[in-house]
């Protein structure tokens, strides 16, 4: 009997409500036009323009966070149930771990071979650990570790864990479930009939925790997110791949991984041909004194370069141009290598009691062999490849990749989250995706703050990496909607430093009386407030049913997180620099660790004194602009509201006792408890070795 | 899927596909044309005349013996494409990489 924790069933938008968001989204578009034109026109005070200018900049770009999340709700799709299930495909069950505890993945190992829809069940194991073996075998579910093609290369994380997997499987169909998400028994009848379209890649479900308590304080939970802004996306043909909970059509993984191994091979060929001349100029110049015929070499490998690069400009297929390049570098390696052993020939023949002749018999023999040759004469082995830079240049003027475990890799590598760049790129190449708003597995979320908060920033520094690396404004193949959808997701995370401004405006003005618009007048209210209510009752309607208010407190709180996402993800992208965590706590649990959130606190606090000062200077006479005054003093209340949820985080104490862990012995049922918050953490860490990998 | 290895002139192999080269099939087509390579014939030449149908796990195996080839310092080349191989050649843009040779013998040439 299979027994899963229950998961809400939050409210659908109606066609009614769906009407009324329109409605409100298109009255406050052309409010906020006329709000911000305003703002640029008539209301700037200039003699403070140090804060006048910067909260202008962080308005505008609140309006603009305004009409991508309206443009993504204007199309809010409502699927209800799938197509029919088709019968007779082959499905293959993901669960992809690394070091979470064992008992934890069995559960989920037990819920995915309850699935109905026939399948098969793997573990996807990086952490290559015996016991987790052992449970696989117990539990009669398949078990899969990197390959020995991995060792000593990059691997990529969970986006490398699935490529491998990839290619010691064969199902039609891959639903993919983190080792913490159980899945309900009918998860595959509810997703495949989606599949009937061929030209679907996607079909991903919500994310839903149960192991978080009432209230949410981390804010784990994002019903906003899996709900009506997928919803929208999805209508945009847009819906993200969130990375679990999501089933996959091999094909079109297979396909987009050797389209983008033909673009990625193109460019290296190419980039490797471009700076080979001024390398091998180098290289001679460095090497004149050798006694090796390495001038020579080098000149021979200088046009082989060059015939190269005529091949490719021709058009010629890669294959036969690299082929013909390494062929070259092979020749002109064998006549250093003729050279080097002629010399080792005479060289002998000077020792007293060597027999020339018969030494020369036996390397004649030996060079007779031709593999004797092509083993000193190789890619890597040769006399060339000692130069460093030439053996780059061997190295990546070749189809194989050397340097990757896989010449195909279908989930994409650019980015801590494979998930947003795989889908970004399957929907350039043209397939479709699907968000089904069913709640269908439930898993883990972390119970301590600092592991959130280590969660948030790796999303986020996700999303920026790919945003740097491949910005979905100008990607190729994609619609305009669906590069706003994409580009809306990133804007969002570029919030840290306006938030800021909003911050440090009202401090400002109740300490100095600086405003940063000319006056809180009449004209002020008339044109701010219709807008600030319309966007409140947009996103009231939208979330109608759903608890969406931890999202909004978070998305001002963590300001600091934010800033930091933005600059870890350049300073990663451009200048090569580790992404980097959120500050550590040696003592994992209990406590409370202020230092979390220090700058929200110092901020809050200033926010109070800024409130005491203010009241204070019109009380006592030193300024007289009441309505300025309460207006900033409501500011100061809103940012308070906001950031008192770091307060609550900082405070809140995971349940203090592990609830029953499951026993391998136990009977194969699911009354699935939540395991304990060290599970849980294990689950978040686990996730986070993608930044650590990443660097 | 069939799969014969033929000696061929200049140390080639020719290995003769025969039925679907897909998800099932990949795998197994790969290993055994990954042990020829290993198995010291470095340069293969595939002959894909009679496979009625490639998906992208084929071209993904065939991907991966060439890399297995040029690692041992050999080669792969693909010949005698059916039309459905090419329009997933170029599905995929494949045909910048790996150009299929129209017979055999055109592809046996480049390795004398």
């Amino acid at each position: 009997m299979v027994t899963l924790p229950a998961a809400p069933n939050y409210p659908q938008v109606s066609v009614a409500r769906h009407a009324a968001i329109r409605l409100l989204i298109a009255a406050n578009l052309l409010l906020g036009i006329w709000y911000i034109s305003w703002r640029y026109t008539d209301s700037i005070n200039w003699a403070a323009w140090w804060i006048a200018l910067p909260l202008l900049v962080a308005e505008t770009y609140s309006f603009l966070d305004f009409c991508l999340f309206g443009l993504t709700v204007w199309r809010l799709k409502r699927r209800g149930a799938a197509p029919p299930t088709p019968e007779h495909l082959t499905v293959d069950v993901f669960i992809t771990c690394y070091n979470e505890p064992v008992e934890l993945v069995r559960e989920t190992a037990r819920a995915a071979l309850a699935i109905r829809y026939p399948h098969r069940t793997y573990v996807l194991d990086d952490g290559d650990s015996p016991a987790m073996r052992a449970m696989a075998e117990e539990e009669g579910v398949g078990y899969i570790t990197r390959s020995s093609a991995w060792q000593r290369r990059s691997r990529h994380a969970k986006a490398g864990n699935l490529n491998n997997a990839l290619f010691q499987t064969t199902g039609e169909l891959l639903l993919i479930l983190d080792a913490d998400q159980l899945p309900r028994p009918e998860i595959l009848d509810r997703t495949l009939g989606y599949f009937r379209d061929p030209d679907v890649a996607l079909v991903q479900t919500p994310q839903w925790f149960y192991n978080v308590p009432p209230g949410d304080p981390l804010g784990s939970q994002a019903p906003l997110f899996y709900g009506p802004i997928q919803q929208g996306k999805d209508g945009w043909n847009a819906a993200f791949f969130c990375g679990s909970n999501a089933v996959l059509r091999r094909e079109a993984l297979m396909r987009l991984g050797i389209t983008e191994y033909v673009r990625e091979l193109g460019e290296r060929v190419r980039r490797a041909l471009d700076a080979a001349d001024a390398l091998l100029r180098e290289a001679a110049a460095s090497h004149r004194d050798s006694e090796l015929p390495l001038q020579e070499a080098i000149v021979a490998l200088q046009a082989a370069v060059q015939r190269a690069r005529q091949g490719l400009r021709s058009g010629a297929p890669i294959q036969e141009v690299t082929w013909k390049f390494q062929d070259e570098a092979r020749s002109v390696s064998r006549l250093l290598v003729a050279f080097d052993l002629s010399r080792i020939h005479a060289e002998l023949t000077d020792i007293p009691g060597v027999d020339a002749e018969d030494l020369q018999g036996s390397l004649d023999e030996l060079l007779a062999e031709g593999s004797t040759l092509d083993a000193l004469a190789g890619r890597t082995t040769s006399p060339l490849a000692a130069i460093e830079t030439v053996r780059q240049l061997l190295l990546a003027v070749d189809v194989d990749r050397d340097d990757e475990a896989q010449p195909v890799m279908p989930m994409a590598t650019i980015s801590v989250t494979e998930d947003m760049a795989t889908a970004m790129r399957l929907h350039a190449l043209g397939w479709r995706t699907v968000y089904h708003d069913e709640i269908l597995a439930v898993g883990l979320a972390p119970e301590d703050f600092r592991t959130s908060l280590q969660q948030r920033l790796r999303w986020a520094q996700g999303t920026l990496q790919v945003m740097f690396r491949e910005n979905p404004l100008l990607k190729r193949g994609l619609s305009i909607g669906q590069r706003l959808m994409y580009f809306a997701t990133m804007w969002s995370y570029l919030s840290g430093p306006f938030m800021v401004c909003y911050l440090v405006a009202p401090i400002i003005y109740l300490f100095t009386g600086i405003a940063p618009v000319d006056a809180y007048s009449t004209d002020f209210f008339v044109h701010l407030l219709p807008y600030l209510v319309i966007n409140q009752l947009v996103f009231l309607l939208v979330g109608w049913g759903r608890p969406t208010w931890r999202g909004q407190q978070y998305s001002l709180a963590l300001f600091p997180l934010w800033i930091k996402a933005i600059t870890s993800s350049v300073g990663n992208v451009y200048f090569g620099k580790p992404l980097g965590f959120v500050v550590t706590s040696k003592t994992r649990q209990g406590g409370v660790h202020w230092r979390l959130a220090w700058s929200q606190l110092a901020v809050m606090l200033l926010l109070v004194v800024a409130v005491v000062v203010g009241i204070l200077r019109l009380v006592l006479g030193y300024f007289d602009d009441t309505a300025g005054t309460l207006v900033n003093l409501f500011w100061v209340g809103y940012d308070l509201l906001m950031l008192s949820v770091c307060i609550e985080a900082l405070t809140y104490q995971p349940r203090p006792e592990a609830a029953e862990v499951p026993t391998a012995g136990r009977t194969p049922s699911l009354n699935v408890v939540p395991p304990s918050p060290e599970a849980a953490r294990a689950v978040a860490e686990s996730h986070d070795r993608a930044s650590a990998e990443s660097a | 899927m069939e799969m014969r290895v033929e000696a061929a002139r200049g140390g080639a192999a020719i290995v003769r596909l025969d039925g679907r080269l897909d998800l099932v099939t990949a795998g197994e087509a790969k290993q055994r044309m990954v042990e020829t390579v290993e198995g010291g014939q470095k340069r293969l030449v595939v002959d894909m005349g009679s496979v009625d149908f490639v998906d992208s796990s084929g071209l993904g195996a065939i991907i991966g013996v060439l890399k297995a080839a040029r690692q041992a310092g050999g080669d792969l080349r693909i010949a005698c494409p059916t039309g459905q191989l090419r329009s997933i050649l170029e599905l995929t843009m494949l045909d910048r990489v790996l150009r299929p040779y129209e017979t055999v013998e055109e592809a046996l040439t480049g390795y004398e």
